[in-house]
């Protein structure tokens, strides 16, 4: 069928077209999405060695800092990247941390329920929410920036409205003892590995405390169950996206929705399950937050939203849809969690991290532009 | 006289007080190119989308394989073998060729709730059929963005004639390209059209339609001004009818016939 060109007319099977560049094995390795936020996570550890090498910031105790507050950003960026690639944003996520922490306090401390059933209330109350978001947006046809600015709204005024007129306070306390031996809190709460800790710090890989009530125990008790969740949902979120059917439908649904339904995809569906899962994730995030500090407070979670919708840009995602990398996004917030404890670490004027930070965000933005015109060929 | 694979007999669409088509027939054999031509504006969108199920017909009979079918959604159209290519949507740059070409029928493997793509095979059909089509792809994770128009066009078909379309609407496939991908695209409509698929090529271009086409019937002001087949109708007579007429005429001829 070839037209009359230089290359012989019955079609070779493996003929190559002349005009393609042949890519080199590392050209192609290197190019993906998520090279900006690669590029920036070395930049920001780089930066942070020469001025903070010496500090404990990068001693076993300070890696966890950062470690911990990285995942909580991670936690909310896998939701948020899965949406954003789905095509939609999700504005209450930073409210939804907060009310789904004020419910799960609410249902324990001023109903009396038991922590594992707050929580699973909770959760399922995160999901509903989520739908219901949703199915506004699909059903409406308005942008998800305005109906979940609203709900940005909403939410927050029914967690410090639900607070107050229930125990008058916007702090709801106490509830370090109710979960401390509930079987369900232990998965938002507490540690694991304890004891490989205490073996380290028994064979002297890791320094105890030398006096005190904690004297010979290490000064690292384990991993936080937060990193673990952070772990878990970058494996799960980065295996849907990329190796099955449904993350096929994410990319299709985000990219171009319309040539997505011609073709047979759910895209309502896919829409709405996107939005179900960035509010679990931000429900995650609110109840480990409150076994973490034995409290649930109505401003947790303010501006998270918009922290977690910078990770998943600096990871390479396309704030349009269809295009974006679960591991760039979580590369994404552990730059954003480097910086914010790196700041505790040292002595620099901390205005001047902001200008890091920004253009880290500017560089890395820009470097993902460039990467993905050389991958998708858009111009 | 074989049964048309798909028949269109009287079909009128109504939009509220608007009359988008007032009755066209048509009807596509297997292995035959039907070219729809009309101008903008001549009802052939309204008239493929009924076609593959987007709109119902508000009066008039479409038959399948010679039996009544309706179609209330353009999945209805797909399994009965009724496969559309549209213009701008026919697949998703920003994904790879790969993915556009098994979109929606992914191949799975391994057990639930752990099932993923089967992207080894998944990868080979997609390079295989394209090279059918004489498309030499770089790799099958190359991002459709990267093709040509023309090369677009191409997974689309690939993809409808690879899932067993057994009728094949194009929706202006040339109208967006240069001369090379146009006629890169005529010859894989000539390609399907041996494979047995009846195809229902829609332009206003007369010399495509002359390039490819078995039979011509031309759309104006959603009525049809009558089929004609090849060698009984020359360019000349399509492009008037096209335009209705006289216009063109007088048109024509002030352009000293370049149209």
């Amino acid at each position: 069928m070839t037209m009359p060109s230089t290359v012989a007319a019955p079609l070779m099977h493996t003929a190559r077209d002349e005009r393609i560049k042949r890519m080199s094995k590392f050209r192609r390795a290197i190019i993906r999405p998520e090279l900006g936020a690669i590029c920036g996570t070395v930049a920001v550890f780089a930066f942070f060695f020469v001025l903070a090498g010496g500090t404990a910031m990068f001693t076993l105790e300070g890696a966890m800092s950062w470690s911990t507050v990285s995942a909580q950003f991670v936690v909310l960026a896998v939701g948020v990247c899965l949406l954003m690639i789905a095509g939609e944003f999700d504005l209450s996520l930073g409210s939804m941390v907060g009310f789904s922490g004020m419910i799960f306090a609410l249902l324990t401390i001023a109903l009396g329920l038991p922590v594992w059933l707050s929580i699973l209330l909770a959760l399922t109350l995160a999901c509903a929410l989520g739908a219901i978001n949703g199915i506004l947006v699909v059903r409406t046809g308005l942008p998800s920036f305005i109906v979940t600015l609203a709900f940005m709204f909403i939410l927050r005024g029914l967690t410090i409205w639900s607070a107050i007129s229930l125990t008058r306070q916007t702090v709801v306390s106490g509830m370090g003892e109710a979960a401390a031996n509930d079987p369900l809190a232990r998965l938002f709460g507490g540690k694991v590995l304890t004891g490989l800790f205490q073996w380290l710090a028994n064979h002297g890989v890791i320094a105890t405390f030398a006096r005190g009530a904690r004297a010979g125990q290490p000064v690292v008790e384990g991993i936080p169950m937060l990193i673990v969740w952070a772990i878990g949902l970058l494996i799960f979120g980065q295996w849907l996206l990329t190796r099955t059917k449904f993350g096929n439908w994410i990319f299709a649904t985000g990219g171009d929705p319309q040539a997505a339904r011609y073709i047979g995809v759910p895209v309502t569906r896919v829409k709405i399950i996107m939005f179900m899962f960035a509010s679990l994730c931000a429900a995650v995030l609110g109840i480990s937050q409150v076994v973490e500090f034995g409290s649930a407070a109505a401003d947790r979670g303010l501006m998270k939203e918009f922290e977690a919708i910078i990770c998943v840009v600096i990871g390479g995602a396309l704030l349009t849809g269809g295009y974006g990398s679960v591991i760039g996004a979580a590369l994404g917030a552990v730059i954003f969690g480097v910086v914010q404890q790196g700041l505790f670490f040292t002595n620099v004027e901390s205005s001047l991290f902001r200008v890091f930070l920004g253009s880290i965000l500017l560089g890395a933005v820009i470097a993902n532009t460039y990467i993905r015109r050389l991958i998708t060929g858009e111009r | 006289m074989a049964v048309p694979i798909v028949e269109m007999i009287d079909i009128q669409k109504h939009f509220g007080h608007i009359i988008a088509l007032s009755g066209v027939s048509f009807s596509v054999m297997p292995g035959e190119c039907h070219c729809l031509l009309g101008d903008n504006g001549a009802g052939k969108s309204t008239f493929i989308k009924t076609m593959a199920g987007v709109h119902a017909p508000t009066h008039g009979e479409m038959k399948v394989n010679g039996e009544t079918a309706h179609f209330a959604n353009p999945r209805d159209a797909m399994s009965a073998g009724i496969a559309t290519v549209y213009q701008d949507l026919a697949v998703i740059p920003l994904m790879s060729v790969s993915r556009n070409f098994w979109m929606g029928r992914e191949p799975e493997r391994g057990v639930w709730p752990f099932r993923t793509i089967d992207f080894k095979m998944a990868d080979r059909v997609a390079m295989q059929e394209m090279s059918h089509m004489g498309i030499n792809l770089r790799e099958p994770e190359q991002a459709v963005g990267t093709l040509s128009g023309g090369e677009r066009q191409t997974v689309a078909i690939a993809r409808a004639v690879y899932f067993g379309a057994k009728v094949l609407i194009l929706d202006e496939p040339t109208s967006a390209l240069g001369v090379r991908q146009t006629a890169n695209v005529l010859a894989t409509i000539d390609q399907v059209r041996k494979k047995g698929i009846g195809v229902v090529f829609i332009t206003h271009n007369v010399r495509h339609a002359m390039a490819v086409g078995d039979r011509f019937t031309v759309l104006n002001r959603g009525k049809t001004l009558g089929t004609a087949d090849r060698g009984k109708i020359s360019a000349d007579e399509l492009q008037n009818l096209m335009a209705g007429g006289q216009e063109l005429a007088q048109l024509e001829s002030s352009l000293g016939g370049t149209v």
